[in-house]
């Protein structure tokens, strides 16, 4: 037997430094008593971690593409990929959230914890080569979020995410387990090479009917966890109810690992029952865009509003998988990436203006931020305008290249779709924008919590969402699967 | 990569860059104004260095790789049709950062960093020998004129902010899918390349639908009739240098886009469906003509004067014969010049009186003779009287759609008369009659004074040097013109 540790050495860092925080929080909480000076301690030991795990997540792309345990995993460009944006996301997340942490939850030692095993199992989902490995890494990923979301204890809105997180994920977990017994039952493996092997020739879905409905199910479980339209009522309320460094997190970090695990299974290992559902996905992709946005389009909460909104990009990012080509695989990390940058960003400025005892901020709060805080509005409308994809920021590119592999697979209404829906969508972004230039009346703006972490997050986020629209070509061979 | 094309483009946003960095306001209105002047004077070595390996073809042209995966590569080019255009913006834009350093005193900076960011786009669009490229700086006017408006514009400029960025989005949006269908088509984004190839390849129905999504976004941008009504709103809300840049710049990046990518690219299609879009011109000619006429306030009243002359630029485009084209070309310039200089003068009075309606005015031409001498020369070069430059764009667009189809002319000519009629009603009921309002007393309402001539004189000459040597320009948009469009 051949075990290549050095293919999962970024998840063994991942999954260590949790254990190390976890330690650290132990020892220093039998001497120090501040809550404030812990986190900033953990924070910065939880970036380090995320360092050496980014540092491996390159060493381990020079290797190539490798098989790990019997078959069960397996590392490649695709897993480098997904790696590098949840790990980035985690890196933006910690940055912003050392003064944050303290203000709603005591147990900042658990906090760092559970993020990193959070990160871990995301990016194990990419890694995961069979049903079960794929079943553990989400779950690993989906339990700590749970917990995440319910931090913040002495708010019931938390508590009531943290509930309806859980029950909707037992559900989604539910539906993918029985999809996926089903598919073993029709196939007799959980592999995914064995079952690519078996859905070969001209008959190839001969003797196995069941997964006809295996396949839906898992589908099913996956789109929860997306919050693909019908399955995404519980996103709202999460993101709205959840501590917002939680929820920044989730927001990216789910999309990313989730997407990752249906490339590797569905595109990937067995392309012919992506395509034998293509009407169906479709559907599901336009309807998810065009609820997303139209019930984005009324909302007064910032949160909600982003909560719909990621409903409608995972409705883009669905859309322009539908070819099921390596370009349209490119093209959706392309997009997960700028992704990261611009949605965390926006939800960074929510943070910076929250007041410490709010999980919230109303779009009317924002009034007379472009003279009160210029420098976190301007920011703001950055990763705003790169959401709705205005030219040349990070949004655009990824857009434009899910909308050219939707057109060039020849799903010409599906790209019309998805243009009117990014116009609707600026629509709401920009009133956002609106909101901080064009009004202002005599309700005080909070003071910004402004932190030098909570700045360099937001600098680094933004930078990047221009360095991405200036420099695309080297971001996507960096991701190109 | 230091070629005379990028310089120009980008000058403008590297003096943003520097403006938004160094916050001292007295450096930023000093320095939009250097930037701005230095982009015009570099622009005019254009001119002197204009030698075009083939008469009537790009004189300059850069091209590097951008994101070549996609196909994006940065293309510039210019020719006699873009050179004028070119040198419009930098023409114009001056004015419109020294009548902004003059009058707006709220945020001055960020507002100049806008029309410096304004100008890099403009010039981009105008430029742009890359599909994608021209899409990139076409969308990117948005955000620089949202804040334009939306900032500094009077009572109701939410709305008209709003409702300016939804109509060009929702435009834009089935441009888009046409950009991409092309590419898919032909496989390159190149614009020269396409004109080349695409005529002769795609169907009928490809043409047709693609027509269709380029003509519409551009329409919503000139505004064609019945596309035009963000454009009131738009103008009537924004603060004047927005105005200008508006009317005198950004509505030609829609003539501009028809004559340079959906006629070209779909002449099967423009073949086909041209007499829809020229009654719809003509809709526009005979529509705002009318509604102007009908307006209490100056500045809508350019306004639809805006939508009737930019009816006569679409059809004179559409004709499709050399004079005509050459003449909408021209017309685009001409309309820039005048209206530009309406909208000056109308910013002059409103920052004078801060009201604009018609009733607040009458005997102007007692208190403030020079300012109503320059409203009446600036207004008959927009009615297109003989020596002045609008009588040459018309004129020729005139006489193209004459040849084409004379009852088209014939509508087309009523709108002429009503262009001269709003535009002396106007004059009439701002300058003659008594002054019946105290604040508008000799001594009490300023004339224009020497920085006011300063930016309006340069306005004034260019509409008389056009009218009196239109040649000047023709002698090189009509080899142009010839160039690139398939013409009988």
């Amino acid at each position: 037997m051949n075990l290549t540790y050095s293919a999962v050495l970024p998840e063994i860092a991942v999954f260590g430094g949790a254990v190390l925080v976890l330690l650290v929080d132990l020892f220093r909480r039998a001497t120090t008593v501040s809550e404030a000076r812990n986190s900033t301690v953990l924070s910065y030991l939880s970036l380090a971690v995320v360092a050496v795990a980014a540092i491996l997540t390159f060493s381990s792309r020079e290797e190539g593409q490798q098989v790990l345990f019997q078959t069960s995993a397996i590392a490649d460009n695709l897993t480098f990929a997904i790696r590098l944006v949840v790990l980035v996301t985690t890196a933006l997340v910690l940055l912003i959230g050392s003064r944050y942490v303290p203000s709603f939850t005591p147990q900042t030692g658990e906090y760092y914890t559970l993020l990193l095993i959070c990160a871990g199992g995301m990016m194990a989902m990419a890694m995961a080569a069979d049903l079960m490995m794929l079943f553990l890494a989400l779950e690993t990923f989906s339990l700590s979020l749970i917990l995440l979301a319910g931090m913040f204890r002495e708010n019931p809105h938390s508590t009531e995410a943290s509930m309806k997180y859980f029950l909707l994920s037992a559900f989604a977990s539910a539906f993918f387990v029985y999809g996926g017994a089903l598919v073993y039952g029709a196939t007799g493996t959980i592999n995914f090479t064995e079952m690519a092997s078996l859905l070969t020739g001209p008959d190839k879905f001969q003797n196995l009917e069941l997964l006809y409905i295996g396949v839906p199910l898992l589908l099913v479980g996956f789109g929860f966890k997306l919050s693909v339209v019908p399955f995404h009522m519980w996103t709202p309320d999460v993101y709205q109810g959840a501590p917002t460094t939680v929820t920044a997190f989730m927001s990216v970090g789910t999309k990313t690992a989730v997407f990752g695990a249906l490339i590797r299974l569905f595109i990937l290992a067995i392309p012919e029952t992506w395509n034998e559902s293509a009407s169906f996905l479709m559907m599901l992709a336009v309807l998810t865009m065009t609820v997303g946005n139209l019930t984005a389009l009324s909302q007064t909460s910032l949160k909600r509003m982003l909560g719909y909104s990621s409903i409608a990009h995972a409705g883009y990012l669905l859309a322009g998988l539908m070819p099921g080509t390596a370009e349209a695989v490119n093209a959706a990390l392309f997009y997960l990436f700028a992704y990261a940058f611009m949605n965390v960003g926006a939800f960074i400025i929510i943070i910076a203006i929250e007041q410490a005892a709010e999980t919230d901020i109303e779009r009317s709060q924002l009034r007379g931020a472009g003279k009160k805080i210029p420098l976190l509005a301007g920011f703001m409308t950055l990763f705003l305008f790169s959401l709705s994809g205005i030219p040349p920021l990070a949004g655009f590119f990824g857009k434009f290249l899910l909308f050219r592999s939707i057109i060039e697979g020849g799903f010409v209404w599906l790209a019309v779709a998805m243009v009117l829906n990014s116009a609707i969508s600026a629509y709401y972004y920009v009133r956002v924008i609106v909101t901080m230039y064009f009004r202002s009346d005599a309700t005080p703006l909070p003071a910004a919590q402004g932190t030098r972490g909570l700045y360099l997050g937001m600098t680094a986020a933004g930078l990047m969402v221009l360095a991405i629209g200036v420099f695309p070509s080297f971001w996507l061979q960096l991701l190109a699967i | 990569m230091f070629d005379l094309l990028t310089i120009i483009t980008f000058l403008p946003l590297l003096g943003a860059i520097v403006l938004f960095v160094v916050r001292s306001e007295m450096f930023r209105k000093v320095g939009a104004l250097v930037v701005s002047l230095v982009a015009f004077v570099v622009s005019l070595f254009l001119l002197v260095d204009w030698h075009p390996a083939v008469p009537g073809g790009f004189a300059h042209e850069v091209q590097f790789n951008w994101f070549p995966e996609i196909g994006l590569s940065f293309h510039l080019g210019v020719d006699g049709i873009s050179l004028w255009l070119v040198l419009l913006t930098t023409f114009i834009m001056p004015v419109a950062v020294a009548f902004s350093n003059h009058y707006v005193t709220d945020r001055i900076g960020q507002h100049l960093i806008l029309l410096l960011l304004m100008e890099t786009a403009l010039i981009g669009v105008f430029l742009a020998l890359d599909l994608l490229l021209f899409f990139i700086f076409f969308e990117f006017t948005l955000i620089p004129m949202y804040f334009l408006i939306g900032q500094w514009g009077s009572e109701n400029r939410e709305y008209a902010a709003l409702k300016f960025v939804m109509y060009t989005l929702l435009g834009s949006a089935l441009m888009l899918v046409a950009v991409v269908s092309v590419y898919a088509q032909v496989g390159t984004f190149n614009i020269v390349e396409i004109v080349q190839v695409l005529p002769a390849t795609a169907g009928k129905g490809f043409q047709t639908l693609g027509f269709l999504a380029f003509v519409l976004a551009f329409a919503v941008k000139i505004p064609l009739f019945p596309f035009h009504t963000w454009l009131p709103d738009a103008h009537v809300q924004a603060p004047t240098a927005g105005s200008i840049v508006l009317a005198s710049l950004l509505l030609k990046m829609g003539t501009y886009g028809i004559f340079r990518l959906a006629i070209p690219f779909f002449p099967l299609a423009a073949a086909e469906l041209l007499v829809y879009v020229i009654l719809l011109a003509l809709a526009g000619i005979i529509y705002g003509g009318l509604v102007a006429l009908k307006q209490e306030d100056v500045k809508s009243l350019v306004a639809y004067s805006s939508v009737a002359h930019m009816g006569f630029i679409v059809l004179g485009l559409f004709v499709f014969n050399t004079q005509a084209v050459s003449g909408a070309i021209l017309q685009m310039v001409n309309h820039g010049l005048s209206t530009g200089a309406l909208f000056l003068m109308v910013g002059f009075l409103y920052e004078r009186r801060h009201t604009r309606n018609f009733a607040d005015f009458g005997g102007l031409w007692k208190s403030i003779p020079i300012y109503c001498a320059f409203f009446l020369i600036i207004a008959m070069s927009s009615a297109g009287l003989p020596g002045l430059n609008g009588f040459i764009g018309e004129f020729s667009i005139l006489i193209g759609t004459y040849a084409f189809n004379p009852w088209y002319a014939l509508v087309a000519s009523i709108g002429v008369v009503l262009a001269g009629w709003y535009l002396l009603t106007a004059f009439r009921k701002l300058a003659q009659g008594e002054i019946v309002h105290q604040e508008n007393q000799a001594g009490v309402l300023p004339d224009l004074g020497s920085q006011d001539l300063v930016m309006l004189v340069p306005l004034v000459a260019m509409c008389f040097l056009i009218g009196l040597f239109p040649n000047l320009l023709l002698d090189k948009i009509v080899p142009a013109v010839e160039m690139w469009l398939p013409l009988s």
